[in-house]
């Protein structure tokens, strides 16, 4: 009865490889990695993360067989098509489970994802609260521009409130999500500040999210020149700001001091405000499949299978 | 019950026989009673007996309680479907026995619990009635405390006296049933059932016996709808899997989260129904088809996800588990209502293939073919199974799974150069190269939601959309190019041609059987392949004066159901007409011959 009419070709393939080192790689360098030149507004503070990402494949001598770049929806999210790399432009908001999936089902590859306020803490803020508290591997970076910039000025879930916009003419009057305590609060295991007017320091937290074994959560103030502009100047020294670290003496592990961190007023303070080492989502994951496997190392797919048929004889 | 044409009922010890070629029982309770175990031991011990079997069930949408029933056919011939009619109805109460009495054949027998139920005078006199202190009996058989526990299992006791079922083969089922549990468990199940077994009916009853069955070349396995799809992806070779709760669907994810780590693999539980859709396609990117799934509203909420994989040419499985609705509607009810969302849902111009499957057996090799399609064509496809195909159970010859078990590892191997969106491909089917693959050229692929250019870059190129669009729409033209012409059931031509789709397949081919049985000149075929239909239907609706789709929905606002006008669209054929019904219930044979009946009697002969 009603046999499979479409058969694929069947084809033997090797099995996914753990990371490694490629030996006959050389590493890749900006010029290997500049894809279409980005859409954004001259002087927007997204050129400086995608030149830091650049940077950072450069440094840590990342190939394209071992990287994938992710992002939803908006400005920032087009960061894909910037990078000439395997990449994926999902929808608005649903990055996280997307790159989660590409995370749980191939170990081989770091998976990067990049997108903007809007992306991370409205349309997607439930699943970045679930992400943060299943630990999965990967690094996320978000550019924080406080507006939404591709509708082109409307207000975002980290506009200040008072902040006038096309769909708050009179000021914003919905308290803003502070970014820190959201992830903190979720359960992230690493959460880390920086801001764009300070490339070193970008670079510095992105090394550290990506080596960190986990959900590494990155809030990169990024300013939108066209419908925000001057809106980081406080923190940043060349137009008379503060940019104030985060205390050498503060312990990363301490929650109650990294929500302390969170609670001051702009500009607040930058680093990594929480560091802790919690089992992965992967790692739980691998530890069951390891766990189920341990009876069935020496069968085939299909004895497997059939075990579950002859219980059901 | 039909009995065998040459049996003459016989005596065996002064008890009377009668030999039986099918029977339809009826269970009546209430859900916390374990009357699904009674039906599911019937179940499994037909198919291990080479019988035929369909079960039919209902269940309340409420927590724990409230009235159920399990309804199980069994034949030594041809099942097709749970039957219209019941042999036999035990009732449990009083409640159980008033609202389904008028299930029962007339002549039938009802076997009642006579601690809960007060017999009726008027109902005494058109139905054979056996009474029987079920509840009491339990009770002395296994003790107070375990009485709720062990009613089910004395009744199943009873009825394996009343069929002289294989004794042998029904206590190794409740053995392995209660395997691995406390020993008193088991051994109170075994005593209740052997106090069933032994209680005398005397001559309140006759013994019933089935007729010798067809001998089979292939054992038989035993299963319902949901089983057997989660095994069918298995086989496939699907290795990840993201859902989130929600009934009929969750029985797939709870399966495939406790076999996938078997064989290396992972079923993931998101925090929402987009989760679940966006991370089984962060895997298929990455290299596996991956299945999602869910039921009812779930498969709103998947919508716009879906759209994506159409856009960036990612296979995904969708397994919609169709309920009624819409919004909440009907939790644990069937209806065959979201053809039309999993055809066209969602925005935009977004093709994608669609499959029903047939029965609990085709349910698994559709999925098989899913998984095929799916990455040969890197679409999403969606398998409509619904809520009665789900949770009935059938016996089916067991696939030879030595054979039919893939492996679609990804292909990481280095290409020379990739355009994921090439254009120069006639047939529009291009290939997905995942993530981790080293492109010789340097130029690496984007997959994208936004329309694009061939290399997966933004565009707003007007010649550009046009040309995507039709890649996007040839390759589901050319797939439904190599679709097979589905077969007719009855003769190729005749008077009424009767379609159908998904679950509705064994009803249908009772009701073409039973109008042929009397001369009536009626044959149908079920389509497996939705969207896109197979070539070549209007060469079978032109020996056919009428044709009517026989579907579980509404006929809409212009008279005929989802897959009428599907159907009615492509072939602007006025002959095509719809039956259509929407209380929540599996096709009865009667309901489809008479609302068939004004065209079955007009025009015995093609115009």
């Amino acid at each position: 009865m009603s046999a499979s009419s479409i058969e694929a070709p069947r084809q033997k393939v090797p099995k996914v490889e753990a990371p490694g080192p490629l030996s006959d790689r050389k590493p890749l360098t900006k010029k290997d990695l500049v894809a279409d030149h980005p859409t954004w507004c001259p002087g927007c503070g997204d050129f400086s993360v995608l030149a830091l990402y650049f940077k950072l494949i450069e440094k840590r001598q990342l190939v394209h067989e071992r990287i994938t770049t992710v992002a939803g929806i908006g400005c920032s999210s087009r960061f894909p098509y910037f990078v000439q790399g395997h990449g994926a432009h999902y929808i608005h908001g649903r990055a996280l489970p997307f790159a989660s999936g590409i995370s749980l089902s191939r170990p081989d590859l770091h998976v990067f994802v990049f997108g903007g306020d809007g992306d991370a803490f409205s349309i997607g803020g439930n699943h970045f609260n679930h992400t943060a508290r299943k630990n999965v591997k990967m690094t996320y970076v978000v550019m924080d521009n406080w507006v939404y910039g591709l509708t082109k000025k409307q207000t975002s879930p980290t506009s200040p409130l008072g902040f006038k916009s096309k769909t708050d003419m009179w000021g914003a009057v919905d308290r803003p999500i502070n970014p820190m305590k959201q992830a903190i609060s979720a359960g992230a295991t690493f959460v880390a500040r920086t801001t764009h007017t300070n490339p070193n320091h970008v670079l510095q937290m992105m090394e550290a999210a990506m080596d960190h074994d986990g959900f590494g959560f990155i809030e990169c103030l990024s300013e939108c020149v066209e419908f925000y502009e001057g809106a980081f100047d406080a923190s940043n020294p060349r137009k008379g700001g503060a940019f104030n670290l985060v205390p050498s003496d503060h312990d990363v592990t301490d929650e109650m001091a990294a929500y302390t961190l969170a609670d001051a007023g702009f500009p607040g303070l930058f680093g990594i405000f929480r560091k802790v080492n919690q089992p992965t989502k992967n790692a739980n994951e691998a530890k069951i499949v390891a766990k189920r496997r341990e009876n069935f190392t020496e069968l085939k797919d299909w004895q497997i299978l059939q075990k579950n048929f002859d219980a059901l004889r | 019950m039909n009995e065998v044409a040459e049996a003459v009922p016989t005596t065996e010890g002064g008890k009377k026989i009668s030999k039986l070629s099918e029977a339809v029982i009826r269970i009546a309770g209430n859900s916390q009673d374990g009357i699904q175990a009674i039906g599911g031991f019937l179940a499994r011990l037909a198919g291990r007996s080479e019988q035929d079997v369909m079960t039919f069930m209902t269940i309340p949408s409420t927590i724990s309680g409230g009235p159920s029933i399990f309804q199980v056919r069994i034949g030594s011939g041809e099942v097709l479907s749970s039957g219209d009619e019941a042999d036999v109805l035990l009732a449990f109460y009083q409640h159980s026995y008033e609202n389904h009495i008028a299930s029962l054949k007339p002549g039938g027998i009802v076997l009642f619990d006579s601690d809960h139920v007060d017999p009726k005078p008027e109902w005494e006199k058109q139905y054979r009635h056996v009474a029987v202190p079920i509840s009491s009996l339990t009770v002395e058989a296994i003790g107070g405390t375990a009485r709720d526990k062990g009613k089910n299992i004395f009744t199943l006791g009873l009825v394996a006296k009343t069929f002289d079922l294989d004794i042998p083969k029904l206590t190794k089922l409740i053995t392995e049933r209660f395997h691995g549990k406390d020993e008193s468990v088991l051994n109170n199940a075994l005593t209740a059932f052997h106090a069933g077994y032994g209680y005398s009916l005397g001559d309140l009853l006759e013994t019933f016996q089935f007729a010798e069955s067809r001998k089979r070349d292939r054992s038989q396995v035993v299963m319902n709808g949901n089983e057997a799809l989660s095994l069918g992806l298995i086989a496939a070779g699907v290795r990840f899997g993201a859902g989130y709760p929600i009934t009929p669907w969750s029985d797939i994810m709870e399966i495939l989260r406790r076999e996938l780590p078997k064989y290396g693999g992972s079923f993931i539980q998101c925090e929402d129904e987009i989760a679940s859709v966006s991370m089984a396609l962060g895997a298929s990117y990455a290299g596996r088809v991956a299945v999602t799934g869910s039921s009812g509203p779930g498969i709103s909420l998947k919508t716009e996800a879906i759209g994506w994989a159409v856009m960036a040419e990612i296979p995904l499985i969708v397994c919609d588990i169709q309920r009624g609705g819409p919004s909440t509607g009907l939790p644990t009810n069937v209806e065959q209502s979201d053809l039309n969302i999993a055809v066209f849902g969602g925005h935009g111009d977004s093709p994608r293939v669609v499959l029903a499957p047939t029965d609990v057996e085709d349910c698994f090799y559709t999925a098989i073919e899913a998984v095929n399609i799916a990455r040969q064509y890197n679409v999403p496809v969606f398998i409509l199974s619904d809520q009665a195909i789900a949770t009935r159970i059938e016996a089916f010859p067991e696939p030879n799974l030595e054979k039919l078990v893939q492996d679609i590892s990804p292909n990481l191997s280095q290409v020379a150069e990739h355009k994921p969106y090439d254009l120069s491909v006639a047939d529009g089917v291009t290939r997905h190269v995942v993530p981790g693959t080293r492109i010789g050229s340097g130029k690496y692929p984007v997959v994208t939601g936004l329309e694009h250019d061939e290399m997966g870059h933004p565009t707003g190129s007007p010649k550009l959309h046009v040309q995507m669009v039709a890649k996007r729409r040839k390759k589901l033209q050319t797939l439904g190019a190599r679709l097979p012409v589905p077969t007719v059931y009855g003769t190729p031509e005749g008077n009424v041609l009767l379609i159908g789709w998904g679950s509705t397949q064994g009803p249908i081919r009772e009701a073409v059987d039973q109008a042929r049985a009397r001369g009536d000149s009626v044959s149908s075929f079920h389509i497996r392949h939705i969207n896109p239909l197979p070539n070549g239907l209007e060469k079978i609706f032109s020996g056919f004066n009428h044709v009517l789709v026989v579907e579980m929905n509404d006929e809409g606002l212009y008279g005929s159901g989802q897959l009428a006008n599907l159907i009615r669209a492509r072939y602007c054929d006025p002959k095509i007409r719809s039956i259509t019904k929407t209380d929540g219930l599996t096709f009865k044979i009667k309901e489809i011959l008479e609302r068939a009946k004004p065209f079955i009697d007009s025009g015995s002969s093609k115009p």
